[in-house]
């Protein structure tokens, strides 16, 4: 019956004209192309007029202050157009010009190049009063004037993300010979460590993401964007684990590439909320705020050579130069983050790069546990717990210098 | 200079401005204003109306707002957009106009030899320019806001023969002594045909001119606010027996606009239009007495004030008095209050008044006068200013 019932299939195909599968495919788009090309032709028939004003909405995209000028850059995140009538300042109207318009449609964007002599140090509340009479508010709570983005900003930038990035991951891994000189009944204890570390970076990073989409346009997916990121930097990581894998052994050597590269993620948005904090004044440059950083990021650098302590008699001996790459993939990217956050931030790209921080940590964290397993295959046991318990009260602790 | 004017007036085509019945409009100085502004909207400039032709005509470049010349030299204080103004043509009334528009209505003898004076007001939804591209969905009476400044003399009979051809029920309520039946109060007088006055139907209110002074007429169907908020008011002047002295009599309806509805008014002014006597400011005689109809109507922000620069008035609250009650160059007025303001400008130049809440003042609530030769003035029948009786066009 069962091999009947099988030969049956092909004549059942061919009931559809012997069609290949390229056009069987096609069909039911076309179809839907019709259905949605008519249903448009015909002005949506039965659904009657639209009931209602419009409904308005703008998000501020980028706020720049120059002396006598606010810059607004807005977008478009609702469903119908909106027109710029006017705009008031703390209770007062205030000239403008557009570069874009005044008529900003869905998803589009405009800046406002507003005259109005600002004060260093006050707040504004900013009504974008809409054709409809309909008002968008934006509020600088600080103002100060936005750096120009010239030679000398971006290589402050640089200068920013070593000291915050690379510099203290670097020195983080200086431990590594400490670690070597711990007895091997340590390893598990300290990649728990690393672990723990992890894993509060990424709530961390989380966090923030989602701070950030509250302010994004909701048309581009808000906080969803940062568990997309999440996603997609998880899938990714596993997927190019899974090529290597058939190279490569899971050595110490490449859990430290992996935790190095989570870890860069994670600091591509830490550059990227500084980059941005910067560019904003809402971020004041103290000495104090480097050193917090510093402090902070050096456990990265612990978290990165955990691995390659090795278990005794395998550990492994890495080059200095490779260990500086590991520094740098670490390090690096705050450099970039800083860069980007201070000259293009766009909240919702912002978004989603902390989501693929949390994401690349996620998996960092997952490939690492294994090898915290004891002879029983318990990931939890009373090394690895304590271990895990340092990691998030050391980065707990180092945070607090860096509370901006 | 992009013309928020021209632009509009294409859409001004395909909106049938209802026609006023029952209106003589005695423009006096307005008349002129009637040869200066098409051409000034056709040009797409500022639109200049009133006494500042009649200026302009005599070598003065009256069309200059006063802060033309700092435009570029920062920031002088708050103010619109410089490329556009509101469209007065497709809004149906001109902020400049309304200043010296006095309603008449019109006039007969009565047998006993008493004036009847007699209006037709109907409500109308209309949409509205408050600021420039600023547009909002106004109720008004005659298609204005505010709506007809609407002058008697004392103890004539006043008849307001008032249509209602909104989609909502309003009334019109009159500051001022009358019956019951006259008060245009919802549920008092309904089965006589006053009271609120639903869409479609009318009413005559009927009443003695009295007492003497400046008042207001708004509608009072619930939710209140909301229905003066929207347009519904305008103000009432009922001149003594005896006259006033001769004076350029000016009309100023102190308001504000809640574009979003949302309790709290986004836009200021007089007469509607945001900052409108700045773009055109106010042109006076110097040295000659210019006396102000000042109304507060506005809603949902207790107090209101009017405050003039480089010069001092006499301040007659409510107007009931002949007598002013103080010198001073600011006062206060809270909702519905009302007075007559008398003053000579001794320079020529650009005053501005502006209230002093001075959150309204950057809003929209500032303009200027612009004092100058009254000479230049007879060319637009300055003489006319003072109105003798009987008024309106008689029947």
């Amino acid at each position: 019956m069962e091999a009947g019932s099988r030969a049956e299939r092909p004549a059942g195909g061919q009931s559809f004209g012997g069609l290949p599968a390229w056009a069987l495919g096609l069909i039911p788009l076309v179809l839907i192309a019709v259905a949605i090309g008519s249903f448009a032709a015909l002005g949506g028939p039965g659904l009657g007029d639209r009931n209602g004003p419009p409904v308005e909405e703008l998000s501020v995209e980028s706020t720049v202050l120059r002396p006598g000028k606010i810059e607004l850059t807005l977008r478009n995140d609702g469903p119908d157009p909106v027109e710029v009538a006017q705009v008031a300042i703390n209770d007062g109207f205030a000239p403008f010009t557009t570069a874009g318009g005044r008529e900003i449609g869905r998803l589009g964007s405009t800046t406002l190049d507003i005259t109005y002599p600002w004060i260093e140090g006050e707040a504004y509340d900013i009504f974008i009063l809409t054709a409809v009479g309909g008002t968008i508010e934006a509020a600088i709570p600080v103002a100060a004037e936005t750096p120009e983005a010239d030679l000398d900003f971006y290589l402050l930038m640089l200068l920013l993300g070593i000291y915050v990035g690379v510099i203290p991951v670097s020195l983080g891994m200086l431990w590594l010979p400490f670690l070597r000189r711990l007895g091997s009944q340590w390893m598990a204890g300290l990649l728990a460590f690393t672990v723990g570390l992890l894993a509060f970076l990424a709530i961390d990073a989380g966090l923030e993401g989602l701070e950030i989409a509250a302010e994004a346009p909701a048309a581009f997916g808000g906080a969803s964007l940062v568990f997309a990121g999440a996603l997609v930097a998880y899938l990714v990581l596993a997927g190019i684990d899974a090529w290597l894998e058939r190279r490569a052994e899971r050595s110490g050597a490449y859990l430290a590439l992996l935790v190095a590269i989570g870890i860069g993620l994670h600091n591509l948005g830490e550059g990227l909320a500084i980059g941005t904090s910067y560019a904003t004044g809402a971020l004041a440059l103290g000495a104090f705020l480097v050193v917090g950083f510093a402090i902070h990021n050096t456990t990265e650098g612990l978290a990165i050579v955990a691995p390659l302590r090795g278990s005794g008699r395998e550990r492994e001996t890495l080059g200095l130069w490779r260990l500086l790459g590991l520094g740098l993939i670490a390090g690096a990217p705050a450099i970039l983050g800083a860069w980007i956050g201070a000259s293009a931030f766009n909240p919702s790209l912002a978004a989603a790069l902390f989501g693929v921080g949390v994401g690349a940590i996620a998996r960092v964290i997952v490939q690492i546990a294994p090898a915290m397993r004891d002879e029983h295959g318990r990931l939890l046991y009373p090394s690895t717990v304590v271990g895990m318990l340092t990691g998030i009260a050391v980065l707990y602790l180092t945070g607090l210098l860096v509370a901006v | 200079m992009a013309s928020g004017a021209t632009k509009g007036s294409a859409g001004a085509a395909t909106e049938v401005a209802p026609a006023k019945p029952g209106i003589s409009r005695r423009r006096l100085l307005g008349g002129a204003a009637a040869v200066g502004v098409p051409a000034a909207i056709g040009l797409g400039q500022l639109v200049n109306g009133s006494t500042g032709a009649a200026l302009a005509e005599s070598g003065e470049a009256a069309t200059e707002s006063p802060l033309k010349g700092h435009e570029h030299g920062g920031f002088i204080h708050a103010g619109f957009a410089p490329d556009r103004v509101v469209d007065h043509d497709r809004n149906g009334f001109n902020p400049t106009e309304i200043l010296r528009d006095f309603d008449y209505g019109k006039t007969r003898r009565l047998p006993s030899g008493r004036v009847l004076r007699e209006w037709e007001i109907f409500a109308a939804d209309r949409e509205i320019e408050v600021a420039p591209g600023v547009s909002y969905e106004a109720w008004t009476y005659n298609g204005r806001v505010p709506g007809p400044t609407l002058r008697a003399r004392e103890g004539e009979l006043l008849r307001i023969k008032f249509v209602n051809g909104s989609e909502h029920p309003h009334t019109m309520h009159f500051h001022g002594v009358h019956t019951a039946l006259m008060d245009g109060m919802p549920g008092i007088g309904e089965d006589r045909g006053g009271g609120q006055i639903e869409p479609g139907e009318s009413f005559t209110y009927e009443f003695d001119a009295s007492p003497f002074g400046v008042h207001l007429y708004h509608c009072h169907v619930a939710p209140l606010a909301a229905h003066i908020a929207r347009g519904l008011y305008g103000a009432f002047i009922i001149d003594p027996r005896e006259g006033r002295p001769e004076a350029d009599e000016l009309v100023m309806v102190m308001n504000g606009f809640d574009t979003n509805f949302d309790g709290e008014n986004e836009v200021y002014a007089v007469n509607t239009v945001g900052f409108h006597y700045i773009n055109e400011p106010i042109m006076v005689p110097r040295e000659e007495l210019v006396r102000i109809y000042l109304v507060n109507v506005l809603e949902y922000d207790p107090v209101n004030s009017f405050h003039v620069h480089g010069n001092f008035f006499h301040h007659f609250p409510t107007g009931t008095s002949l007598q002013p009650t103080e010198f001073t160059d600011t006062i206060i007025q809270g909702q519905a209050q009302r007075a007559i303001l008398e003053l000579k400008f001794p320079f020529d130049g650009d005053y501005m008044f502006h209230a002093h809440v001075t959150e309204f003042a950057e809003l929209g609530w500032t303009g200027f006068f612009r004092v100058g030769d009254p000479s230049r003035l007879a060319a637009a029948d300055a003489a006319a200013l003072y109105c003798d009786l009987p008024w309106g066009s008689k029947t």
